[in-house]
C-alpha cells in the first residue's frame, strides 16, 4: 500500500504549484503546460456503444477553465452536457482527446487513480443530493475524509467547519430525513468542500428545490466563488445560470457558445425580493 | 479507510436489518454448532471404543498352536499339540520385550454349588493372567505358583458366575463341583462387563491351568499362551522375539512355516479406533454441509445488500472510494456476519454437547481443535462467499451506480 506515503505529499503540495502527485508509485507531473489554466480540455470525444449502435455523446469539445471561475454549463437533454460533466468529474474517461486537471492528464489514469483525483481535487453536488440515509449530516460530510488518511479528530474538525460554511452548524447530528431539501443540499455542498477540492462540480443542484431554496443554494455557491473556489454548474434553467459568470452552451455533443456573463445576478440581493414564507416552514 | 472505521460501518450496516442479519447468521450458527456437537459426539464415541479396547489389554499377544495337517487335510487353528508349558516358561525367560506370560487351556461344563447350577466356561490360566488382563480379585485371593505346581483344586469366580451360584452368600471359602470334581472358591473377580463383541466377560471360572489339564480336559498340551508386552510400543518386538524363540525351540527350518500363530490385539484396537474415527469424520462432514449452506445464505444476503446499496456505493465512489475500499467494506460485512455466527455457534455447540452428554449419558469431548476448526471454517466461509458480492460491488461503474434507483 503506497497510499500512506503520498497522501502526506499531496496535502502539503496542492496549495503551491507546480504540483507533483505520486499515484501508486507512479509520478504524475503536475507541471504540465496549461497556461495557468485549471482545466484544459482539447478535442474531447466520447462514444458509447449500445449493442451495435455507436452513440456520439461528445464530438470534439475544447474548453479551458481558469482558477476562480464560476461556469454554468447549459444545454438541452441529450446535448452531451451530462457526459461532459462525468468526464470532468473523473467518473468517466474520454474516448479521444485530452483532459488536464490541475496539471494532471486525467485521461491516462487508472480507476484507482481517478478515485484519488475525485477524492482530492473534485467536490460533487448532485441533483438528488445523494446523501447516505440513516447517517448523520456530520458523517455524510466526513465521508470523503474516510478515504484519505486523516485522523479521526481532524476529520471531525474539518467536517464541522465545512458545515459552518454552509450554515448548518446547528444540525450536524440530524439525519437526512430530518432535513429539508435545501438543508440536504447544503450538507452535500459541505461534503463537496470538506477535502479542499480544486473544483466543485454541481449537476443540476437546484433541480429538486423550490425557487427560493434554489436561490439560497446559489447564494452559497456565489459566496464560495468569492472566496476563490472554482465552480462548474450544470443546469438547464436560464434563471439559475444567470448567477454564473460564464455560460457554456452544449448542443449535439459540441459547444455551441461560450460567453462571459458580464452582469451575473447576485443571489443575496435576489433573496430580498422573494418572500420568505417557506423559510418558516423549513425551520419548523 | 481505517480498519476500525470499516468495522464500525459494517456493524451499523448490519444493524439496519437486524432480523435479516440474524437469520443470515443463523445459518452459520447452526453450521458451526452442528460441527462442534458432531465432533464432540464422535470423539466421545472414539473415547468409549478406546476404553473398551484398553480393557481387553492393548499390549496382549496370544500364541496359538498351528493347524494340524494330516494327508492334506487341515484342521483349524489350535489343533496342533505343539505348545507346551516349557514354551511358556522359555518365553517368559528369554524374551526381554515380554512382561507377563500365562499358559492357558479351557474346558466347559456344568458347575454345581449347593442346590444351584450354572453352565460356564472354565479357563485354565497361569498366575500372571490377572496382570495380563488387568483383572483383579474383588474378594479373596488369586491362586499362587504353588497352586499351579501342585495342581490344587482351587478356583476364582467371575462376577456373573458368583451371582448365579451364590446369590446371597459369600462364595469365598465355599466348595463347588465342576463336572463332579470338587473345587474350592478362593476369590471373586471384579466386574469387567461386556467385551467389544458383546460377550459377558464375567461369565467365567478361572482355575490353575495344571488343574484344568489334569482334572477336567485331560489334554496335556497348552491351547494358548497369553503374553503381554512390556508396553503397547513393544508389541511388534515381543512378537518377533517370540516367533524366533518358538521357531528355534520347535526346530523349524527356514523353509518351513510356523507351527504356531500369534494374534495381536492391536489389530482389533486399530480397526475399532479407525471405525470410530471414520464415524467422527462422517458426522462432521454432514454437519459441515450445513455450514456450507449457511455460507450460501451469506452470499445471497450480501448480493441483495449490494444491489440495495448500489447508490450508496456510487456515492462512496464519487467522493473517492477506490474499488478496493468498497471490496473491503463488503467483505468485512460478510466476515462480521460469519464470525459473529461462528462465535454464537461455538457457544451453542458447546452447550448442545453438554446437554446431549447429560441426557444421553454419552461422553462428549470438545477439543480446542474442533473449536479452532469450526471457527476457522466460518472465517473461510465468510471470505469465500463474501468475496463474490464484494467484488461485484467494487467493479460497479460509479456513473451507473449513482443513477441506480
Amino acid at each position: 500500500m503506497v497510499v500512506g506515503l503520498w497522501e502526506g505529499k499531496i496535502m502539503s503540495k496542492t496549495k503551491s504549484p507546480p504540483i507533483t502527485t505520486e499515484l501508486d508509485g507512479k509520478f504524475l507531473d503536475g507541471s504540465l503546460e496549461t497556461d495557468g489554466k485549471l482545466i484544459k480540455i482539447e478535442h474531447l470525444t466520447r462514444t458509447y456503444t449500445l449493442g451495435e449502435v455507436e452513440v456520439h455523446a461528445l464530438r470534439g469539445v475544447s474548453v479551458e477553465v481558469s482558477k476562480g471561475e464560476f461556469v454554468a454549463i447549459m444545454g438541452a437533454s441529450g446535448s452531451g452536457k451530462s457526459t461532459f460533466m462525468n468526464i470532468l468529474g473523473c467518473l468517466d474517461k474520454p474516448t479521444k482527446g485530452t483532459y488536464t486537471l490541475d496539471g494532471i492528464e486525467v485521461g491516462k489514469l487508472t480507476r484507482d487513480e481517478l478515485a484519488l483525483i475525485r477524492n482530492k481535487k473534485i467536490g460533487f453536488v448532485f441533483q438528488g443530493f445523494n446523501l447516505l440515509s440513516r447517517t448523520t449530516a456530520l458523517e455524510n460530510v466526513e465521508l470523503p475524509l474516510f478515504y484519505s488518511s486523516v485522523s479521526n479528530k481532524d476529520r471531525k474538525d474539518k467536517s464541522i467547519s465545512a458545515l459552518n460554511i454552509v450554515g448548518l452548524e446547528e444540525r450536524i447530528y440530524h439525519y437526512p430525513n430530518q432535513l429539508s431539501g435545501g438543508q440536504q443540499q447544503r450538507v452535500a455542498i459541505a461534503r463537496a468542500l470538506v477535502n479542499d477540492p480544486s473544483i466543485v462540480l454541481a449537476d443540476e443542484p437546484t433541480g429538486n428545490l423550490d425557487s427560493r431554496t434554489s436561490v439560497e443554494v446559489m447564494e452559497i455557491f456565489q459566496k464560495l466563488n468569492d472566496q476563490g473556489i472554482t465552480i462548474i454548474l450544470v443546469t438547464h434553467e436560464p434563471d439559475i445560470a444567470s448567477f454564473a459568470k460564464r455560460h457554456v452552451v452544449f448542443r449535439d455533443g459540441r459547444i455551441k457558445s461560450d460567453k462571459i456573463n458580464n452582469s451575473p445576478r447576485i443571489a443575496s440581493e435576489v433573496l430580498k425580493t422573494i418572500p420568505s414564507i417557506d423559510e418558516e416552514e423549513e425551520e419548523a | 479507510m481505517k480498519i476500525l472505521n470499516i468495522l464500525v460501518a459494517a456493524f451499523r450496516a448490519l444493524q439496519r436489518n437486524k432480523m435479516r442479519s440474524f437469520l443470515t447468521m443463523l445459518g452459520i450458527i447452526i453450521g458451526v454448532g452442528a460441527v462442534i456437537t458432531m465432533l464432540a459426539i464422535g470423539q466421545g464415541a472414539e473415547y468409549s471404543v478406546k476404553q473398551q479396547i484398553a480393557a481387553l489389554g492393548t499390549n496382549v499377544l496370544i500364541v496359538f498352536p498351528g493347524s494340524q495337517q494330516q494327508g492334506g487335510i487341515r484342521s483349524g487353528a489350535g489343533t496342533m499339540t505343539t505348545l507346551t508349558e516349557e514354551d511358556a516358561q522359555a518365553i517368559r525367560d528369554e524374551c526381554p520385550a515380554v512382561a507377563y506370560v500365562s499358559p492357558g487351556t479351557f474346558a466347559g461344563g456344568q458347575v454345581i454349588a449347593g442346590n444351584l447350577n450354572w453352565f460356564t466356561s472354565i479357563q485354565g490360566v497361569g498366575v500372571e493372567y490377572a496382570q495380563i488382563r488387568e483383572w483383579d480379585v474383588q474378594y479373596g485371593d488369586f491362586f499362587s505358583d504353588q497352586d499351579i505346581k501342585s495342581a490344587t483344586k482351587v478356583c476364582v469366580l467371575g462376577r456373573t458366575v458368583a451371582d448365579n451360584l451364590f446369590p446371597d452368600a459369600d462364595p469365598v471359602g465355599q466348595n463347588i463341583r465342576i463336572r463332579n470334581v470338587p473345587f474350592k472358591v478362593i476369590g471373586v473377580l471384579t466386574k469387567k462387563g461386556q467385551n467389544a463383541m458383546g460377550q459377558d466377560q464375567d461369565d467365567v471360572i478361572l482355575a490353575p491351568y495344571s488343574t484344568v489339564q489334569r482334572r477336567l480336559s485331560h489334554f496335556p498340551y497348552i491351547r494358548q499362551i497369553l503374553v503381554s508386552a512390556t508396553s503397547s510400543n513393544t508389541i511388534e518386538t515381543a512378537q518377533k522375539q517370540i516367533t524366533d524363540l518358538l521357531r528355534m525351540r520347535h526346530k523349524i527350518s527356514r523353509y518351513e512355516g510356523d507351527d504356531f500363530t500369534i494374534r495381536n490385539q492391536s489389530d482389533l484396537a486399530n480397526a475399532a479406533t479407525a471405525t470410530s474415527q471414520i464415524l467422527t469424520i462422517l458426522l462432521a462432514s454432514i454437519a459441515s454441509v450445513s455450514l456450507l449452506v449457511g455460507g450460501i445464505g451469506i452470499m445471497n444476503i450480501m448480493l441483495v445488500s449490494v444491489t440495495e446499496r448500489t447508490r450508496e456505493i456510487g456515492i462512496r465512489m464519487s467522493v473517492g472510494a477506490r474499488g478496493r475500499d468498497i471490496l473491503t467494506q463488503f467483505l468485512i460485512e460478510a466476515l462480521v456476519l460469519s464470525l459473529l455466527g461462528g462465535i454464537i455457534g461455538i457457544i451453542m455447540g458447546v452447550t448442545g454437547s453438554k446437554v446431549i452428554s447429560s441426557l444421553a449419558e454419552w461422553p462428549t469431548f470438545i477439543t480446542a481443535f474442533s473449536i479452532l476448526l469450526s471457527f476457522g471454517f466460518s472465517i473461510l466461509v465468510g471470505l469465500f462467499f463474501g468475496f463474490y458480492p464484494a467484488r461485484k460491488a467494487a467493479l460497479l461503474n460509479p456513473i451507473d451506480a449513482l443513477r441506480y434507483e
